[in-house]
């Protein structure tokens, strides 16, 4: 058979179908959006009927998975880094509960952050909540684990973490399938009181959870995905987790590596092989993408054991992701590098789309707002986030999903006043509803911008939870239907939208402002697809 | 055999669309690939850039080392630039002429050729005037790719066929205009390399 061609995320992706997954559930976040566009379009995910429809955050994407493990099936989250952190309840108890189907989360981190607020290490969070991660350094590695993951998940009673960063997840390679596993029956926990996490239950629980790593690492040891490879120079160990396995290589084509290598990828560490190159080297280098998990265990706070290298002495940058370069000249290899970047070339940052509508909503803000001192303006996750770049300049943070109505609200409670607030519409059924209730039951003097293009434009044009229900969604919450106005950002209501947002600054309440018009990319899209 | 490959251009110009008729081209000649690609927010009108490696041994890394890369195909010419510290010393540039102007500081054009020329190994073609000539300015890229292929170890043969594959759904006329293309472009690099 030959063999498919994708990327890591799509790897994963068809790993969990072949592996008997009955649901991935998920919110749109590079770079793992690709995990669920792909189980979507797929044959036999149709066939199935596999749950693939998208969830409105990652918490109620994690817990949904969640049910479905209780209801005995195999099933999988998908997220971003940051999209843990919104889920991060939900995952350090299901720890705690423990899984009756197999659950795999599968969590892409991004480090360099091409396209993100923050870059984080799940393994982090994989060694908090004390359940076993695997972290592929290939993408058969991805869908043999992602395949294998159910199995792991059940043996342990625990949700699996697959941890992917950013490489891995768009890069692409051939792939060899398994046989297509049949999907489990539904059976429930023969615990009634599995998931119940009363104190009394919960301490019981823990102390279970405690006593199973043993086993986990016991795991880690037998993995085969771990593993230690001989050398002739001892005066080195080298610990290469994940995707730096392969940039180690790179520097060995056609060669051997002389030093010992050990390759992780699944955790809690290996314990004895750690100690096995410990023993068998004078120094260890530790190579991994992400921030120092690894090292920061194995160093010696005092300095007085075995000499540990990686990213906190400097061997390797502290932040980023690692590449080939880097890894030769931690290793005191030569590297070569081609002609320097002329002076000519010019950056070129990423920018709104020609003739997107958050271009008119930011036009019309910065006219209404030039009557005001700067600053007032509170943003959040998504296309419109380019407003901080020129030439626009319109807005003044960028933190986290609902951000910007939360921030918004505590801003003119400290007497900021006016305060706006710019959210997508994604993002306002993502995090922003909860936050937009707080501001109402204070009648808090702010104005919320809904810039509703339709989509969740950023990461490739997913169908928006909230589309079509965000009047209601606001009616619901308590705003004043009079103050939540519609207007479509056109140039030609660039007049309209300046009234409106005079009209609302006047008024000393909560504020809905929906600019609303398709996202071009969508709207081509879909032009094209109807071809 | 190995090409390394650094694919430039700037996001929504299709450059993966070059990426996966070569992946589609190598992979039925039975060569191994990788190739790292760029998603998410870059994708709005920034550099893009996909690492493309063909080998018959086994490849290690996604990303190709600086100086190592044996040719870099942009579909536009600053783009072509930004990514010479990748070029390795017998390594080969192509690139499209046609700038994409989206940003307000973009270099006068001329002294951006004046770069390129400068370059032991290139060639600089305007594929959106031989799309046009052909009969569509959206086949550029397959004019690119056309263009590169000399530089580039599989039998043109299975690049046309990757070509046919993924152009399969749209029908015949659509592959006929992408075929063409591509050979335009190869006659090109042919007769100014």
């Amino acid at each position: 058979m030959q063999k498919q061609l994708l990327l890591g995320v799509e790897a994963i992706g068809q790993g969990a179908i072949d592996g008997g997954m009955s649901g991935v559930y998920a919110y749109p976040g590079t770079p793992s959006t690709e995990i669920t566009e792909y189980i979507q379009e797929n044959t036999l995910a149709e066939e199935r009927n596999i749950h693939r429809q998208w969830s409105t955050n990652e918490k109620t994407a994690y817990e949904a998975a969640l049910g479905m493990s209780y209801a005995g099936k195999r099933a999988m989250t998908c997220m971003k880094h940051v999209g843990l952190n919104v889920a991060a309840d939900a995952f350090m108890n299901s720890a705690v509960v423990g899984i009756n189907g197999g659950f795999i989360l599968a969590v892409a981190d991004d480090p360099s952050m091409h396209s993100s607020q923050n870059e984080q290490d799940s393994r982090f969070y994989g060694k908090f909540a004390m359940i076993p991660v695997l972290e592929p350094s290939t993408q058969q590695e991805a869908y043999d684990m992602a395949y294998e993951g159910f199995q792991l998940s059940e043996t342990t009673g625990l949700p699996v973490m697959l941890r992917i960063t950013t490489r891995l997840a768009h890069s692409r390679s051939g792939i060899e399938q398994k046989e297509v596993l049949p999907e489990n029956a539904l059976i429930l926990p023969s615990d009634p009181k599995q998931f119940v996490l009363l104190p009394a239950l919960a301490r019981r629980k823990y102390k279970t959870l405690l006593a199973k790593q043993v086993q986990l690492e016991k795991l880690s040891e037998e993995s085969k995905y771990n593993m230690y490879f001989e050398g002739t120079d001892h005066s080195l160990g080298i610990i290469a987790c994940g995707i730096s396995y392969n940039y180690l290589m790179e520097n060995y084509q056609g060669k051997t590596c002389p030093f010992p290598v050990l390759k992780i990828a699944q955790y809690p560490v290996p314990s004895r092989l750690i100690k096995r190159m410990e023993q068998e080297c004078d120094e260890i280098l530790v190579l991994e993408e992400g921030a120092p998990l690894m090292e920061e265990m194995l160093g010696d706070f005092f300095g007085k054991g075995t000499p540990v290298h990686g990213r906190l002495d400097g061997a390797l940058p502290r932040d980023g992701e690692l590449n080939p370069d880097l890894v030769a000249k931690a290793l005191g290899l030569t590297t070569f590098v081609g002609s320097n970047i002329p002076e000519v070339v010019a950056n070129r940052p990423p920018a709104l789309c020609q003739g997107c509508g958050h271009q008119d909503v930011y036009a019309a803000m910065n006219e209404v707002l030039a009557d005001y001192s700067k600053g007032r303006v509170f943003s959040d996750i998504g296309c419109y986030t380019l407003g901080a770049l020129p030439p626009f300049e319109t807005i003044y943070s960028c933190v986290d999903m609902g951000a910007s109505v939360t921030m918004a609200k505590g801003a003119a409670d400290a007497g900021l006043i006016p305060s706006i607030a710019v959210i997508g519409d994604s993002t306002f059924s993502h995090s922003g509803i909860t936050g937009l209730l707080d501001a109402v039951n204070e009648n808090s003097n702010i104005i919320v911008v809904i810039s509703d293009n339709e989509s969740v434009s950023m990461t490739g044009g997913q169908d928006s939870s909230a589309y079509g229900k965000i009047e209601s969604i606001c009616e619901g919450v308590g705003v004043d239907p009079a103050h939540i106005r519609v207007v479509v950002p056109l140039k030609k209501n660039h007049g309209e939208m300046v009234n409106i947002f005079r009209e609302e600054l006047a008024y000393e309440g909560v504020s809905v402002i929906i600019p609303r018009r398709e996202c071009l990319q969508k709207a081509a899209r879909r032009k094209r697809n109807k071809k | 055999m190995k090409t390394d490959i650094i694919l430039a251009g700037v996001g929504g110009q299709g450059i993966l669309s070059i990426a996966a008729t070569l992946g589609t081209a190598a992979l039925s000649d039975n060569l191994n690939i990788k190739q790292a690609e760029t998603h998410g927010m870059s994708q709005r009108g920034g550099a893009v850039v996909s690492h493309m490696r063909i080998s018959d041994q086994t490849i290690a890394s996604d990303l190709i080392p600086l100086g190592k890369a044996d040719l870099i195909l942009a579909v536009e010419p600053m783009e072509s630039l930004r990514y010479l510290p990748f070029l390795s010393e017998t390594g080969y540039l192509v690139t499209n002429t046609t700038p994409f102007i989206n940003i307000p500081n973009y270099p006068e054009v001329e002294k951006v050729m004046e770069e390129i020329r400068k370059l032991p190994r290139f060639i600089a073609i305007d594929a959106d005037r031989i799309a046009k000539e052909i009969g569509n300015a959206r086949a550029s890229n397959m004019v690119m790719l056309g263009a590169a292929s000399p530089f580039i170890d599989i039998e043109f043969d299975k690049i046309k066929e990757g070509v046919r594959s993924i152009f399969d759904r749209k029908g015949d006329e659509i592959i006929d205009l992408n075929i063409r293309a591509l050979e335009a472009g190869r006659d090109f690099s042919l007769q100014n390399k």
